[in-house]
């Protein structure tokens, strides 16, 4: 501490000691036409990748190009609604505007045919058997409050299969 | 393959940030809360509006509060014409520095001009508090020319 000497008046009074700074950013998102069309399979409950045609990965959500091959990925894939848990994040910390709580569990959901992975909730499991490599399939909100947003998958859950050997997913950890 | 639309929504961002301000700026933003405001002394006599907590010349640590007036003097300016949502005022207005009487340095805020023809280098100005205060720089709602 300072030998800071404040006014006589602000003696006796409760000091200020944090102040709120919020920061907040209202932009517009604009999709693309690859994800617009993504996001709208996502409203009939279809899971709608691309396909490159030079190096024939699929990627989910597209694009619209091929980050690799820098061309349109032209070829549209209706990807199944499984796939293998890559990589995983326990939340344990609380924060404004958490929706669930903690702790939960993000993860990198590669569904089955893509090439790159989908993050979203892992759930119907507790939280310390969440692993590498573990099988999971969507759980979709209700037919009629599908939308064109990936909130439409509510989460993904245990399938019950045997893990993914690490083998299959190791390119994509 | 073009498609009839594109899809476009809002997407808002916003972090809740608080942070603690350490004892001079306590003292800076307890007494906007007490209706008073604060500058410090430099060890060269100098009187810095906000007052920071270390010498800009020296970096010695500074602890003489001065307190100084409601009043004081544009040091420089810029018109705001379309206000943006949480800014200070929502109908046009001008950022200035300004020069608290007693001070060697320019606190920003927003004066209530109404009109930038009202406004110049020089012009004098008054504090404006906030009808509720609890000890942030808002506790100052803006400055007016004075008369």
């Amino acid at each position: 501490m300072t030998g800071l000497v404040l006014p006589e008046r602000l003696r006796d009074v409760e000091p200020v000691r944090r102040i709120r700074t919020p920061a907040r950013l209202e932009y517009n998102f604009t999709a693309g036409q690859a994800t617009s069309r993504f996001l709208r399979g996502i409203a009939t409950k279809r899971i709608l990748g691309e396909r490159c045609p030079e190096c024939g990965k699929v990627y989910v959500p597209p694009r619209g190009s091929c980050p690799t091959d820098g061309v349109p990925t032209s070829e549209q894939v209706e990807l199944p609604h499984t796939g293998t848990v890559t990589t995983f994040c326990v939340v344990n910390v609380q924060f404004y505007g958490q929706a669930i709580e903690v702790p939960y569990v993000c993860a990198t959901v590669l569904l089955d045919g893509a090439d790159i992975g989908l993050f979203g909730l892992v759930q119907e499991i507790p939280f310390d058997q969440v692993r590498m490599g573990l099988r999971v399939e969507a759980v979709w909100v209700d037919d009629a409050e599908l939308t064109t947003n990936l909130s439409s998958i509510r989460y993904w859950r245990p399938t019950g299969e045997p893990d993914a050997a690490y083998e299959t997913y190791r390119e994509h950890v | 393959m073009p498609d009839a639309e594109v899809l476009s929504a809002p997407l808002v961002l916003e972090y809740p940030f608080r942070r603690t301000v350490g004892p001079v700026q306590s003292a800076f933003l307890t007494g906007l809360r007490e209706g008073i405001v604060l500058g410090i002394r430099t060890r060269d006599g100098r009187v810095m509006c906000p007052p920071v907590e270390y010498d800009p010349v020296t970096g010695d640590e500074l602890d003489e509060l001065v307190e100084l007036g409601e009043t004081g003097t544009v040091a420089t300016w810029s018109w705001e014409p379309e206000p943006r949502p949480n800014q200070p005022l929502d109908r046009p207005f001008a950022w200035a520095l300004v020069r608290l009487d007693g001070a060697d340095t320019g606190l920003l805020h927003a004066v209530d001009a109404g009109s930038p023809d009202r406004m110049s280098t020089g012009a004098r100005v008054r504090i404006r508090w906030a009808a509720e205060r609890e000890g942030a720089i808002t506790d100052i709602a803006c400055f007016e020319v004075e008369q």
